[in-house]
């Protein structure tokens, strides 16, 4: 066993232990760390296999960002957990099956010969994966690369809009109503005749 | 050296291991969620194993734009998640059946 | 076209169409008015154009009026052709029609006793009888000037709507509406055959025309038809037989003469003029036009004189048993459309036609003197509750008298010419069935005898059996009724004069044709040698010497010694029976036309209709939706995980079928 055969099969197992235990734990945010241990370890083995900036790509966005959205929206909200996992083990025969099935099915699909490519040869490196990438996406890939941006930006515009809300109650200053201000609308000058002196006193 | 089919099999052990997850925690919306960033994950493992072994660049391009989608579909399916807890003061799927109409 | 003979058919549709739509407007006087202004115009040129024919003998006169339609080369016309027989007919149709007319203002003067006070129908009830006894003459006159089938079958069809709504006239009265029902249902039956029997003359002739068809006649005797399996029928033989069966509806034959007594129900002007004198005689009109197709079918020739023969012998015993006055005349009538029907299935069409002539003139005077007495009696109609009505109704009785002595044929009277020279004709006549038919003839004189004059002195002579409220008011008719009496009495005496020029005389010559081995009515023309011999021929003949028995016998029975009578009917209690029966001809048709029928309408009405038609197909189809849709809204859980459970279920089902296939 070479010291990368070595690596793959401890990050797949890894990989699959993390992955089953996401689907497995009590806790959402369990689960959420669980997610982040996966995706870890799928990040080394995409390094693995040599697709490096997807790698970095995956820990840098997906743990980074992503993960931390969901831990972020997991602990915002007040989930009762006793309610959510209730009909988890009458439900665990059929996930099982299947799941059995579907890995058998595509075991069968997988292990045919069409799929028996050869180890790819080792090739002079003279470009980074990185630099291999971009030179793709700029070129072949650049409209489907512009639709992508449209999508995280209509991404990000959907979730403020979502979320977004007005609260009558809170209290927040209007700049432009401070600004527009005038002496009139705050001061009132009222005009008193003056009083008399009490005679006698 | 390590074969290709190692790598699709474990993309496909990851793939129905999410299934599995769907089946099981079909209440929990967000474990719901995060079994379709599973699969998604087990795709681009496919993806990239494809490429590496072809010697393709293309499948990491694919898998660049998968996981943009996967980036906004996250954020829009937690956005929409935050709204309905708000609004109904549950996520429980279970009391989510307005699609029926 | 000479307007007269616009004038004939037109004038009384006119009458009728103010009196029809008018009448509550113009009152009941201007009604009665206009309608007999009407008639009277068109028996005056009926006349003229009778002058113009028999007399100055002229040219028959062919011509379309106006073409309604030309579809695929046929022409839907209406045309008039007129000739000798025609002109005839209309001088019958419309003299009877106006005596009808007339007798009506006496006999409808206080109808609205016959409708209650709720109803809205006898308003104008006068007015409406009115409009229709023109409209009929009109569809009578109509059909006898047609020169194509399909003004025939017009003025067939409209004579049966008239006829349809007259015998129902008193709407309120459930036995009159049962009435008018059968009466059109079974002319339905019969009209289907006349509608197949036209279809067939105009498949193979090619035209709707009466000239062109006769012209054709000969080869469509040469055709052959097949209509069930692999027998081939004279195509000739068919359509006369399919035309007799329309004629039989009409004229009231066996089978379907069942309809003519049950129309007695209707008011008795009509019964005179529709039921009696004129449109059931649509029938035998309708052979005689068509006698050169008749001519060269002895088979459809048989048929007719066997059936002829059947209903003149049988529905004559019927009579005998009758009670209603109306119906014992009804019978009369029948059994005298039989005699008629002899004549044309022994090809003496002359002979047929003169027998509708002066059968229409003493049985139109026996029924509108069947209704004086019924006006008398206050509209009762039952001859047991009559009798001595001579000495209250002198004029009525005389007209009875002989209309009754011209109905059996008695020497002199004009029907004894008519129906001699049919027995004459019939002992001549070399067809098969004629020998049967000679036999029923003979015997029919005797029965048709014995029946008249029991009628007869049961209502004029014998104690009176009346009550006295009925007795104190019996008094003689008014003249608007007597009238018409008189009138009619006179051509029923003096119309056998006749005998001459049109039965044995070439009255209709060209216009009826008589092949030549059947020339039964030669014969007779070979052995007639003028009125007087004729009459005392008679004297010698069995058809005298029977008819005195008859008379003799219903003296002998009802006058002498009344117990006879029912004696009689005790020890034939079977025959009575059968004869109260009318042969079960009605139980027939109850029984299985009816309510098979009825259990065939009900089959289909079960099964087809609400078991498949309701149940499978509309509900059915309803009802799967339906459970389809409650079954398949349970898939609709709105649940998310079970649309994402369907999804991978689906994609494992595609990856197994991948996997097996690929």
């Amino acid at each position: 066993m070479t010291f990368v055969q070595f690596l793959f099969y401890f990050f797949a197992a890894i990989q699959i232990l993390a992955a089953l235990r996401v689907i497995t734990v009590r806790n959402p945010v369990h689960a959420a760390l669980f997610l982040v241990l996966t995706f870890v370890s799928a990040a080394c083995l995409w390094i693995l296999m040599e697709a490096e900036f997807l790698g970095l790509l995956l820990v840098l966005v997906y743990v980074g960002a992503v993960m931390v959205l969901f831990l972020f929206v997991v602990m915002m909200l007040d989930v009762n957990i006793a309610e959510i996992r209730e009909g988890f083990a009458s439900y665990a025969p059929a996930a099982l099956v299947v799941a059995v099935i579907m890995v058998i099915e595509m075991g069968m699909v997988l292990t045919h010969r069409i799929f028996n490519v050869r180890p790819p040869l080792e090739k002079a490196s003279d470009v980074s994966n990185t630099e291999a990438i971009g030179r793709v996406m700029y070129t072949d890939y650049v409209y489907p690369f512009e639709i992508a941006a449209v999508v995280l930006l209509v991404a990000i515009i959907a979730a403020i809009a979502l979320t977004l809300r007005r609260r009558p109650e809170t209290k927040y200053q209007t700049p432009i109503e401070q600004i527009r201000v005038r002496r009139n609308d705050r001061v009132r000058l009222v005009k008193m005749k003056a009083e008399k002196k009490e005679s006698g006193s | 050296m390590i074969p290709l089919t190692h790598f699709l099999v474990l993309g496909a052990i990851l793939f129905s291991i999410s299934v599995a997850g769907i089946f099981l925690n079909r209440k929990n919306i967000i474990v719901l969620l995060m079994c379709i960033e599973l699969m998604l994950l087990a795709v681009n493992t496919n993806f990239i194993a494809f490429s590496h072994y072809l010697g393709d660049i293309s499948g990491q391009v694919f898998v660049f734009f998968i996981l943009t989608v996967a980036a906004a579909e996250a954020a829009i399916g937690l956005a929409i998640l935050v709204v309905v807890f708000r609004n109904r003061r549950t996520i429980n799927v279970q009391d989510l059946d307005e699609m029926k109409g | 076209m000479d307007p007269v003979y616009l004038l004939i058919p037109f004038a009384p549709l006119l009458g009728s169409i103010i009196a029809g739509l008018f009448g509550g407007r113009i009152g009941r006087k201007n009604s009665h008015r206009v309608t007999i202004a009407g008639v009277a115009i068109s028996f005056i040129c009926a006349a003229i154009v009778f002058k113009r024919f028999a007399i100055d003998g002229a040219e028959p006169f062919n011509a379309t009026l106006y073409q309604w339609a030309l579809s695929d080369g046929i022409s839907f016309q209406v045309g008039f052709l007129i000739d000798n027989l025609t002109a005839l007919m209309m001088v019958v149709v419309t003299f009877v029609s106006l005596m009808v007319h007339i007798y009506t203002i006496g006999y409808m003067a206080d109808d609205e006793h016959n409708w209650p006070e709720y109803s809205l129908a006898g308003r104008n009830s006068y007015q409406r009888f009115f409009a229709y006894i023109s409209l009929f003459t009109f569809s009578m006159l109509m059909l006898v000037m047609a020169n194509n089938f399909m003004q025939l079958f017009f003025g067939w069809e409209a004579v049966g709507l008239v006829s349809y709504l007259l015998i129902g006239f008193w709407t309120t009265r459930e036995s009159a509406i049962y009435a008018n029902l059968k009466a059109f249902l079974v002319n339905r039956v019969g009209d289907f055959g006349f509608l197949l029997g036209i279809a067939t003359i105009l498949m193979y002739a090619g035209s709707l025309d009466y000239m062109p068809v006769f012209a054709q006649a000969e080869e469509m005797a040469h055709e052959t038809i097949n209509i069930f399996g692999d027998v081939q029928w004279s195509v000739i033989t068919v359509a006369c037989i399919l035309l007799f069966i329309g004629a039989m509806g009409k004229s009231a034959q066996m089978p379907l003469h069942v309809w003519l007594p049950d129309s007695m129900e209707g008011p008795t002007p009509i019964s005179a003029l529709i039921h009696a004198a004129t449109m059931v005689t649509a029938g035998i009109f309708m052979v005689a036009r068509m006698s050169p197709l008749f001519e060269l079918s002895e088979v459809a020739l048989s048929f007719v004189l066997v059936i002829g023969a059947l209903t003149a012998f049988l529905m004559g015993l019927v009579g005998i048993v009758q009670n209603d006055i109306k119906r014992v005349i009804a019978y009369s009538t029948l059994s005298q459309l039989g005699y008629m029907t002899v004549g044309l299935g022994a090809s003496a069409y002359a002979a047929s036609i003169f027998h509708l002539m002066t059968h229409a003139f003493f049985k139109a005077l026996l029924f509108l003197a069947a209704g004086s007495v019924i006006i008398a009696m206050h509209h009762e109609q039952d001859i047991r509750k009559m009798g001595g009505l001579r000495k209250y109704m002198p004029i009525t009785y005389v007209t009875s008298l002989i209309g009754s002595l011209a109905l059996i044929g008695f020497p002199g009277f004009s029907g004894f010419f008519s129906k001699d020279s049919i027995i004459e004709a019939v002992s001549l006549s070399t067809i098969p069935g004629a020998g049967f038919a000679y036999w029923a003839v003979l015997l029919g004189v005797f029965v048709t005898a014995f029946y008249s004059f029991r009628m007869f002195f049961l209502v004029f002579h014998t104690e009176e059996r009346m009550d006295d409220h009925t007795r104190s008011h019996l008094k003689e008719s008014p003249w608007v009724v007597t009238l018409p009496l008189v009138l009619l009495a006179i051509p029923s005496v003096a119309a056998g004069i006749y005998i001459d020029p049109i039965v044995v005389g070439d009255f209709f010559k060209g216009v009826i044709y008589v092949e030549h081995e059947h020339g039964a009515i030669h014969h007779l023309t070979e052995h007639f040698h003028g009125l007087v011999p004729f009459v005392e021929h008679g004297l010698m003949a069995p058809p005298f010497w029977l008819a005195m028995a008859g008379l003799v016998s219903a003296w002998f029975i009802y006058i002498r010694k009344p117990s006879i009578a029912d004696a009689t009917a005790r020890r034939f209690n079977g025959l009575y029976r059968l004869l109260l029966n009318k042969y079960g001809f009605d139980d027939f048709n109850e029984t299985v036309f009816g309510a098979g029928f009825r259990k065939i309408g009900d089959l289909f009405s079960n099964i087809g209709d609400r078991l498949l038609i309701d149940g499978l197909v509309v509900n059915g189809a309803a009802k799967v939706v339906a459970v389809s849709a409650s079954v398949l809204r349970h898939l609709q859980t709105g649940y998310l995980y079970h649309y994402s459970f369907a999804m991978i279920l689906g994609l494992v089902g595609l990856l197994g079928w991948f996997v097996l296939n690929g």
